[in-house]
């Protein structure tokens, strides 16, 4: 089938079989290659991104159910000037990763988790991170990083 | 893992989606979020040869009030309950069970009519909804019939939905007393599904993962009735239910955690205020 997303902007035309997953679109059809396949099980969270600005597991959803709609992954975040994107900062200076894999997923759900909630307290992050595993078990520094980037827009916005 | 292959089909309306359904049959299923169908695909569980898409079926998404009730329509997603002003007011346990549905990227996909109709008897939504004595409506060739909750969970992935029916509404009536609520889930981490849980609203108290569907706690709830006190009614938990033993948990160890869930659930929901 022909299936029509807006990825990052940018419109992606592409005949597709009808049962291609949207994270295998993403990286096999588009060559955005930032979204990682996990669990593979909806458990994980490594392939998130988001659907219309909402965090989805791209694993669980088919391209055909994405058809004529935004899909943000994380090569889409920063503007083009090179200026990461506030969460994308904030884990760098948070040093929010360790070996890395889960890192797409956990930036892009707390873009998500922001949008809902711009103000967090850390058990509020903690809870809306419940979808996403970090098998190094780095949590502590991934909450302070989203603490972080919530503080900073929040400075950014006055 | 990649689904097996299907023939992918999309309906923008109700009458579409049940035209769909009788020129295909038996082998299609419906779509709504995907997110319980789309992972029984990729495990080979399931093996539709047709999939009829439902999630661009707007006309089934809202969350009305209707005075004594409340219709939320079947695609209403799991994100939308959860953060719904007026069900956070009236039956605040729907909207509190719907946020405790797997995790925010499943709540983003996942719709209240799909949990419903896949008929899990370890979900969460629908021993709540069988806690709050909602009712189903159901759309077929023949027209619309509405099923009490009580009739509605038959079996194992069973409900009263008919081959080419389709769910379109849920409506729950009001609580008399809707702060007397409480939903206590056991889970190993947040995203799994309940080993035990319970739904409480007022005096009626539901049992997640205690049997083949939801239950009532039958014994608990006429042990109330008859003036028992909370201690001495929630020690009957596991009367009339058939729970399993699996890897999570022994059958004994499931009855143990019903006693003591039930307890806390009758406690929470007696002390919260008005």
């Amino acid at each position: 089938m022909k299936v029509e997303l807006t990825v990052n902007g940018k419109d992606i035309t592409a005949e597709v079989e009808d049962r291609t997953l949207l994270v295998h679109f993403l990286r096999d059809t588009a060559d955005l290659t930032a979204t990682n396949i996990g669990c593979d099980t909806t458990s994980c969270g490594a392939c998130t991104v988001l659907l219309d600005g909402e965090s989805v597991k791209s694993c669980t959803v088919l391209a055909a159910q994405a058809d004529g709609r935004e899909v943000t992954t994380l090569e889409g975040l920063a503007d083009g000037s090179g200026e990461m994107h506030p969460v994308q900062r904030a884990f760098h200076t948070e040093h929010g990763l360790q070996c890395g894999y889960c890192t797409p997923g956990m930036v892009m759900a707390i873009v998500s988790l922001l949008r809902e909630n711009p103000s967090p307290t850390e058990a509020e992050v903690r809870d809306g991170l419940e979808g996403n595993i970090c098998r190094c078990t780095g949590y502590h520094n991934i909450v302070r990083a989203a603490l972080t980037a919530a503080a900073s827009s929040a400075q950014g916005a006055q | 893992m990649i689904p097996p292959s299907f023939t992918y089909l999309r309906a923008s309306s109700v009458d579409e989606a049940l035209g769909l359904a009788a020129e295909h049959g038996e082998d299609a299923k419906y779509l709504a979020g995907g997110h319980s169908l789309l992972p029984m695909m990729k495990l080979r569980l399931a093996f539709p040869e047709v999939l009829i898409d439902l999630g661009r079926i707007a006309e089934l998404s809202y969350i009305r009030d209707e005075g004594s009730y409340v219709a939320v329509g079947a695609l209403t997603r799991h994100h939308d309950v959860e953060t719904s002003a007026l069900l956070a007011s009236d039956i605040p346990l729907l909207a509190h069970t719907a946020g405790e549905v797997g995790d925010p990227q499943i709540r983003h996909r996942g719709t209240i009519g799909g949990s419903v109709a896949h008929g899990d008897a370890a979900s969460d939504l629908p021993a709540t909804l069988l806690a709050l004595d909602a009712s189903f409506v159901i759309r077929g060739a023949e027209g619309t019939r509405t099923v009490p909750a009580a009739a509605f969970f038959k079996g194992i992935f069973e409900t009263a939905i008919e081959p080419g029916e389709l769910l379109t509404e849920i409506q729950i009536p009001k609580p008399a007393r809707p702060s007397a609520w409480s939903f206590q889930k056991f889970t190993k981490r947040k995203i799994d599904w309940a080993i035990v849980g319970v739904a409480v609203q007022g005096s009626s108290v539901a049992l997640i993962n205690m049997g083949l569907t939801p239950l009532r706690a039958s014994a608990v709830e006429s042990a109330l009735a008859s003036g028992a006190s909370i201690a001495d009614a929630a020690a009957r938990a596991a009367e009339g239910t058939s729970a399993g033993s699996d890897i999570h948990a022994t059958k004994a160890y499931r009855e143990h955690l019903a006693r003591v869930l039930v307890r806390r659930a009758l406690e929470e929901a007696a002390a919260r205020p008005a």
